[in-house]
């Protein structure tokens, strides 16, 4: 049946031709199939920046407020805390926060823009689980090294109150220090980057 | 049989809309006209928002659609104190809607879907005063309609006439009582962009769906030629 | 350099010594034989299966975003719309596919009656493509239910309604299928399973036995002849041509024009003038208030225009349901010794057309308010819609038969039929004035060609 004229390159190219066309097409619509399962403004909307009122919080004292949907921690530190934090740097796996996580306005040795007020997102760098906060010093269960900070239930990671990850532990980064800004002193905003000033 | 489909033909022609009498006025909805949008969104917002709500849309998206600047949505547009990711809530109550109007007033989302452009626009215009309804008004297109008319001050007042034909009793017309603060043409250009506005929230998408079918048919007409092609040097093989 | 191939082609064969992909791939599409002669009518089997494909897709995508709950479901539906990405493109292409599905089914269906293809030995391809009808109807009006607006609840509070009407356990079997006194948050969740689980399973299944059953007996053509009859030397009927590269390349055709008629409708009339979606559907459901008409969605009017025809819930019921079951019949029905339409005799001719007339009529009607002289009407067309079927065993023998070939015939194209379009084209449009021609409308011309065209029709008929 096949006649000895067929034009077999011309075949080829049709059909390769088609082939191009329809995945190019296939792709086109692949594009808002998948876009659909992003994020949308309503999950976005939640996403919104959060206010939050800090001035009644006491020292040693943690609030957790939810910004898109994940537990931020606000932590007032003590003078004694702050103290102890200088004296971790050996124990540490990046002390300068070099690998981690958090606006410039953070990255410092206690990772926040006032030393006493920490804020960073409530989920462990290793699988996500929130990590418990540990402010006593040497509790039996943790032992005597343990010198306050947030205990991971999930794979046992050990942060200290500045959030950074001690050696030897499954999470490979610092906690993340989301954006925030200050617009009184005693009102911050999360989710807003801070406007970057000349220090 | 030709009287048969002559008749077909007519009960076809019924405006499925068309509700009383009275028939709709034209609305002149054009999309792409984002300043009537915009004095549209104004005029809900200023007349509308009071009672109904429009909770399937968000600011932000009225901003982005309407080419206008968030913090301006937020300062000329919405009501005091409403963020940008919110809908367009109302600031009625539940408890207050029952006690004022025995029902909440609809959701006005959807109007424009539910009942056409033109309805919108004639219902808006055919407030007319009845002194036997507890708000004072009736309307030509919406018989004994449970609201009062949002919109008099800028109307006026209008009367109507009817006709009566044995027992009943027909409006056959609407005629000015009391000048408003506007004038006719400014009041119909106003109705006209406020029903635009509705239109617009009624599928916000719409201009953006038809600019871009343009490149999805241009685009299936080229497979088509080609696997026309393809088809056509396959199917030399049959004879 | 050879090193990737082989190990592609390692692989490859390692599946094919477990699994007879190519041999499931010949079977069915490289050594599957089938006419030469398939024509327009032939586009719509491949294109069911494209929108069958479609809903899965965009179904699933929905999906992810719709609240099968009566408190939300309205909400969810415009948050679709509107805050999802793209949502609105997927909720189209869903909603317009529903609508498609039935007119390329309808069409299909149509196929059939023109050429037998439901004949000896096709009845059980034909029972099974019936049992997908109906699947797809259940599919379909639960579908309808779970955008819960006024029209979603009131038509399915009519629908299920039909069920009371039964004798004895009728009133228990509605409130079974609505497990509640009306239709309510429990109807909407269930029947959300129906329309995103139970139904599609079936549906897979069907369509499956469907082909499967199709590829036993081989495919009907437009001349219904047997082409297993005659054949090559190699064991290949001559009239038949391997369905693929043939039929793919031809389906892909097909596709593409039925694609561009769909997104016609995605991107500028996604609600066809209330037909696809109604209008009363954009408000949300309201247990309190019916809507002041209440029609189905289009495809299901001709059979609720029967429904309203019947003056008795019951028997208006059984009337409804009857025009369905009397099409699993047909095979059985149609007594005339010829497949297809081009052969049998005029009274078959002019039955299916005047079938044609009164099921659109009937879906017209069905989508109207109910008026004295509407319900006459749907009377007349239903009487029709029955007696097309219930007197087919009596005026099927009576029909004058014609020869039918031993070897199916190839019709001219229309591409081969643009000349003779083009003439009649110009016949209507060309004006002569003494020596010079002009277009424009030419009415001897027009008439010439009417009367033409009425005598092939009368002719064609007999």
């Amino acid at each position: 049946m096949i006649d000895e004229t067929v034009d077999k390159s011309k075949r080829q190219f049709l059909t390769t031709a088609l082939t191009v066309v329809g995945a190019v097409g296939t792709g086109y619509l692949a594009v808002p199939f998948l876009s659909q399962m992003q994020p949308s403004v309503k999950a976005m909307a939640a996403g919104a920046p959060v206010e939050v009122d800090i001035s009644k919080i006491e020292e040693g004292q943690l609030i957790r407020v939810a910004w898109r949907g994940k537990p931020v921690w606000i932590l007032q530190r003590s003078p004694e805390t702050l103290e102890t934090l200088k004296t971790l740097d050996g124990q540490l796996r990046d002390p300068q926060s070099n690998e981690s996580d958090q606006p410039e306005s953070s990255k410092n040795p206690v990772r926040s823009m006032k030393p006493e007020i920490f804020v960073a997102v409530g989920l462990c760098t290793h699988l996500g689980c929130s990590p418990t906060f540990r402010p006593e010093v040497a509790p039996h269960d943790l032992g005597a090294d343990w010198k306050g900070g947030f205990f991971c239930p999930c794979h046992g990671s050990w942060f200290d109150l500045a959030g950074r990850v001690y050696k030897g532990v499954p999470a490979p980064t610092n906690l993340e220090v989301p954006p925030y800004r200050y617009v009184t002193d005693t009102q911050i905003i999360i989710g807003e980057a801070a406007e970057e000033k000349a220090a | 049989m030709k009287k048969l489909l002559s008749l077909l033909l007519f009960s076809l022609s019924l405006n499925v809309f068309a509700s009383g009498g009275v028939t709709l006025q034209d609305a002149d909805v054009d999309l792409s006209d984002k300043v009537s949008l915009q004095r549209g969104a104004k005029h809900f917002v200023t007349y509308c928002l009071g009672c109904h709500s429009a909770k399937q849309i968000r600011y932000l998206r009225i901003a982005n659609d309407l080419g206008l600047d968030e913090k301006h949505v937020l300062a000329d547009i919405a009501p005091e104190g409403a963020g940008i990711y919110d809908q367009l809530h109302t600031a009625m109550n539940k408890h207050d809607a029952e006690k004022w109007f025995g029902t909440q007033p609809p959701d006005l989302s959807l109007i424009a879907r539910s009942r056409g452009a033109d309805w919108l626009y004639s219902y808006l215009k055919g407030f007319y005063t009845d002194k036997n309804r507890p708000f004072g008004v009736n309307n030509a297109i919406f018989e004994d309609v449970g609201m009062p008319n949002p919109l008099w001050q800028l109307q006026g007042e209008q009367k109507p006439v009817f006709e009566m034909d044995g027992e009943k009793k027909t409006l056959t017309k609407l005629i000015k009582g009391s000048e408003g603060t506007m004038s006719e043409k400014e009041f119909d250009t106003a109705v006209n962009d406020l029903v635009n506005f509705l239109v617009y929230v009624g599928e916000p998408v719409q201009l953006e769906r038809q600019q871009m079918g343009k490149y999805v048919l241009f685009f299936l007409l080229i497979f088509l030629a080609i696997s026309y092609l393809l088809k056509k040097e396959y199917w030399k093989d049959v004879h | 350099m050879n090193l990737k191939p082989t190990r592609l082609r390692m692989c490859g064969n390692w599946v094919l010594d477990r699994f007879p992909l190519a041999q499931v791939w010949n079977e069915h599409m490289a050594h599957y034989y089938a006419p030469k002669n398939f024509n327009f009518w032939y586009f719509f089997g491949s294109l069911a299966l494209l929108v069958l494909v479609n809903q899965f897709v965009t179904g699933i995508l929905l999906t992810m975003n719709y609240k099968p709950d009566a408190k939300f479901a309205f909400d969810s539906v415009e948050y679709i719309m509107r805050d999802v990405n793209w949502g609105w493109l997927v909720r189209y292409m869903h909603s317009t596919g529903a609508s498609a599905f039935f007119i390329v089914i309808y069409l299909h269906m149509f196929r059939g009656l023109l050429y037998g293809s439901f004949k000896q030995p096709r009845e059980l391809i034909w029972i099974f493509g019936m049992l997908l009808f109906v699947a797809l109807m259940a599919e379909a009006f639960m579908g309808y239910l779970l955008p819960w607006g006024q029209m979603s609840y009131w038509g399915a509070q009519v629908i299920i309604s039909l069920f009371s009407a039964i004798p004895v356990v009728g009133d228990d079997l509605a409130l079974w299928i609505r497990g509640d006194y009306v239709i309510s948050d429990a109807t909407l969740n269930r029947f959300f399973a129906f329309h995103v689980i139970a139904v599609p399973l079936v549906l897979v299944l069907l369509v499956f036995m469907h082909i499967v059953a199709l590829h036993e007996v081989g495919s009907n053509n437009p001349d219904g002849v047997n082409i297993k009859k005659s054949k090559d030397p190699w064991g290949h009927p001559t009239d038949g041509i391997p369905f693929h590269p043939y039929y793919t390349v031809k389906d892909v055709v097909g596709v593409a024009v039925f694609m561009i008629f769909f997104a016609t409708v995605i991107f500028y009339m996604p609600e066809m003038g209330g037909y696809f979606l109604e209008h009363a559907n954009f408000i949300p459901a309201d247990p309190m208030k019916t809507p002041e008409h209440i029609a189905p969605v289009w495809y299901f009017t001709p059979f609720y225009s029967i429904l309203r025809a019947i003056p008795d819930k019951f028997a208006g019921v059984i009337g409804m349901g009857g025009s369905i079951v009397v099409l699993f019949l047909l095979p059985w029905l149609d007594r005339g010794k010829v497949k297809s339409i081009r052969y049998r005799g005029g009274i078959y001719k002019k039955a299916l057309m005047l079938f044609v007339v009164s099921f659109i009529a009937l879906g017209y009607l069905g989508t109207q308010p109910v008026t004295p002289l509407a319900t006459t009407m749907a009377r007349i067309f239903t009487a029709y819609y029955f007696g097309f079927f219930l007197l087919m065993p009596i005026y099927t023998r009576w029909e004058k038969l014609k020869p039918v070939p031993s070897h199916i015939t190839m019709q001219p194209t229309l591409e081969e039929r643009i000349p003779e379009i083009k003439a009649v084209f110009d016949e209507v449009t060309l004006v002569t004035e003494g020596e010079n021609t002009k277009r424009g409308f030419n009415q001897t011309g027009a008439k010439n060609v009417l009367i033409r065209t009425a005598k092939n029709l009368k002719e064609s008929l007999d």
